[in-house]
C-alpha cells in the first residue's frame, strides 16, 4: 500500500518527493512545499488511495526551519500517510489544503496562531486560541513568555 | 410610501457566559428573525498553552496537566499521553495494568456520557435526567476515588503501568454498579430517549452526511452518528481492546438524535467491556520500574486513542532529553466544533442549543 502511495505521487509529480521514510510503519513523504496542494488533491481524489480523512495538521519549529506535518487516513482501509514540508522560518507560508478537506480550516488557523505559518488561500485565516491582538507565536522556540 | 417592510439581520452573542455553551464558548450568531444565517464560534477563553507547558516540564511532570484537558474523561487523557511515551520509549506494560487501564477508561467514558445525557436533557428543558445521570456517575467517581484518591483529576496512569493496584472490594463494588446501571438505563430511556418532546426537538435537527462529516475531520460519537463506524479502539487497537468482545455503536441518520443514541448505546457497550475485563483480568504484579526522570530516545511518535469525544491524538517529538521537544494534542472537541457552523446554518436559534448539546464538547479540551 505505502509503495503504491509513494509511486503514485512520484509518477504524477516527479519533483515533489524530496525524501521518503517509514516511521512506526507509516509512510512519511517529505515534499517540496510548492507541490503540497497538488499532492493533497491527488491523494484525496485518487480512486485507489482516496485519503478522505485529514486526521491532524501540526508544525514543529526546528530553529532553522518550520516543518508542517499533515496526517492523512483512508477511513475505509485504514491506510495512512504523513506529509511533511519544510518552510522558511522567517516567512513560513504554504498553500492551504482547506479546499480539499474542510477540517483543515480550524487546524490551519491553530497552526497560524501558535506557530505563525501563513496558509495561502485559507478563507478565514485569523488567530483562533489567542486574542487577535496577541503578539508573537508561542510555540516558536525563541518566543519569550510575557510576565 | 412603500408597503414593504425592511428587515435586517440581527447579530447576537451567545456566551461566553451562557448555560447552553457548556463552558466559556462564545458564538457570534447572525439571525434573520429566528433563523441562523451565519455562525462563528469564538474559542480560546480557557487556553492555557499546554503544548508550551509540556516543553518546560519533564515527561512525568506533564501527566497531571493532561487531566485538565478533557476534564470529564481525565483517565483517557492520561492514557493517550502515557501511551505515546510508552510507544516511543518501548516501555512494556504488565498485562494486569492494561486491564486495569481499560476498566478505568471505559468507566470514565460512561461517566462522561452520563454527564452528556443529563446536560442534553437540561439544554432542552428537562431537569430530571441530569439528576439521574449525576446519581449514577457518583458511583463511578466513588470507584475512582477508592482506586487513586481523586474524583476528577486522577493522575493515575504511569509510563509502564498505573499508580496503584485496584483496592480491596473494587471488584464487588464495580460488579454491583454494572448491574444497577443496566437497570437504570431503562429508566433513562423512559425519561428522555422515548420522550416525545425530546424526540421532536432532536430528530432531523442539524443533519450532516457521512461524507461531509469525514471531510470536516469529525470523530467520535459525532461521526458515528452519521453512520461511519470509525472507532480507534477497532481501527488501531491499543491496550487489550482486541481481547474483549464489544461492538462499535453507529446510527445512520446524522442528526442530533442519532448522536445522542450513539452515546446511549456506547454506555451499554462500555459496561460490557468493563464486565469482561473484571472477569478475565489476570492476577500479578503491577510494578513499574520507570524512572521519574525519564529520557526518551530521539525521534517521534503519534499515538491515538478513542476518548469519550473521539479520536484523541498525541504527537510527541523527542530530542533525547527528559522533556518533550514538541507535543501536539489533537483534541477531538476542537475539530468537531469546527463543523458546528455548517450544521447550525438554516436552523432556528432554539435548535442551536440542541445541535451544540449533541456535539458534547468540553472547553478544557477545545482551548487546551
Amino acid at each position: 500500500m505505502s509503495e503504491t502511495t509513494e509511486s503514485t505521487v512520484r509518477k504524477a509529480f516527479p519533483e515533489a518527493v524530496l525524501d521518503a521514510s517509514e516511521i512506526d510503519g507509516v509512510l512519511n513523504l517529505k515534499l517540496a512545499a510548492n507541490f503540497l496542494l497538488d499532492v493533497c488533491r491527488l491523494l484525496y481524489s485518487h480512486d485507489d488511495l482516496s485519503f478522505d480523512y485529514l486526521a491532524d495538521i501540526t508544525a514543529i519549529d526546528w530553529r532553522d526551519r518550520i516543518e508542517v506535518v499533515y496526517r492523512l487516513t483512508n477511513l475505509a482501509t485504514n491506510a495512512k500517510v504523513v506529509l511533511r514540508v519544510d518552510l522558511d522560518r522567517n516567512d513560513p507560508q504554504v498553500e492551504s489544503v482547506s479546499s480539499v478537506w474542510k477540517g483543515a480550516e480550524w487546524q490551519e488557523r491553530e497552526v497560524y496562531d501558535l506557530m505563525g505559518v501563513r496558509f495561502i488561500g485559507h478563507p478565514d485565516l485569523r488567530r483562533i486560541l489567542l486574542p487577535e491582538d496577541w503578539e508573537g507565536h508561542p510555540l516558536r522556540k525563541d518566543y519569550v513568555i510575557p510576565d | 410610501m412603500s408597503s414593504r417592510i425592511r428587515t435586517e439581520l440581527v447579530e447576537i452573542n451567545m456566551g461566553p457566559q451562557h448555560p447552553s455553551t457548556h463552558g466559556v464558548l462564545r458564538l457570534e450568531v447572525s439571525l434573520d428573525g429566528e433563523v441562523i444565517v451565519d455562525l462563528k464560534p469564538d474559542v480560546g477563553y480557557l487556553h492555557r498553552g499546554i503544548e508550551k507547558l509540556a516543553e518546560m516540564r519533564t515527561y512525568v511532570q506533564f501527566i497531571p496537566i493532561t487531566d485538565r484537558l478533557d476534564y470529564l474523561s481525565s483517565m483517557l487523557q492520561n492514557a493517550a499521553y502515557v501511551g505515546a511515551i510508552e510507544k516511543l520509549g518501548q516501555i512494556e506494560v504488565p498485562e494486569r495494568a492494561e486491564y486495569i487501564r481499560v476498566i478505568m477508561m471505559e468507566l470514565n467514558r460512561i461517566a462522561s456520557h452520563l454527564i452528556f445525557y443529563g446536560a442534553m436533557g437540561l439544554d432542552l428543558g428537562a431537569t430530571t435526567p441530569f439528576l439521574y445521570g449525576m446519581r449514577e456517575r457518583e458511583d463511578i467517581l466513588d470507584l475512582f476515588e477508592m482506586t487513586c484518591g481523586a474524583r476528577l483529576t486522577y493522575n493515575y496512569f504511569r509510563p509502564g503501568g498505573v499508580a496503584a493496584d485496584l483496592p480491596a472490594g473494587f471488584y464487588q463494588k464495580a460488579k454491583s454498579y454494572i448491574k444497577k446501571q443496566r437497570e437504570r438505563l431503562a429508566e433513562y430511556d423512559d425519561l428522555l430517549t422515548n420522550n416525545q418532546i425530546f424526540i421532536a426537538r432532536m430528530r432531523g435537527v442539524g443533519v450532516i452526511s457521512a461524507e461531509e462529516a469525514i471531510n470536516y475531520s469529525m470523530s467520535g460519537p459525532t461521526l458515528r452518528g452519521s453512520g461511519v463506524a470509525y472507532d480507534v479502539r477497532k481501527a488501531d487497537p491499543y491496550s487489550v481492546y482486541d481481547k474483549l468482545d464489544w461492538d462499535v455503536a453507529t446510527r445512520p441518520e446524522g442528526d442530533s438524535l442519532a448522536r445522542y443514541l450513539v452515546r446511549m448505546q456506547e454506555i451499554r457497550e462500555s459496561l460490557r467491556i468493563v464486565e469482561q475485563a473484571l472477569d478475565i483480568m489476570p492476577p500479578g504484579k503491577l510494578q513499574y520500574k520507570t524512572p521519574l526522570r525519564l529520557k526518551l530516545p530521539e525521534g517521534e511518535v503519534y499515538h491515538h486513542i478513542e476518548s469519550s469525544r473521539g479520536d484523541l491524538g498525541v504527537y510527541l517529538v523527542s530530542d533525547g532529553s527528559d522533556k518533550p521537544y514538541r507535543l501536539k494534542w489533537r483534541a477531538p472537541s476542537f475539530i468537531n466544533l469546527g463543523a458546528l457552523s455548517r450544521l447550525a446554518k438554516g436552523w432556528k436559534i432554539a435548535d442551536l442549543v440542541a445541535i451544540l448539546g449533541s456535539f458534547d464538547i468540553v472547553l478544557g479540551e477545545v482551548d487546551r
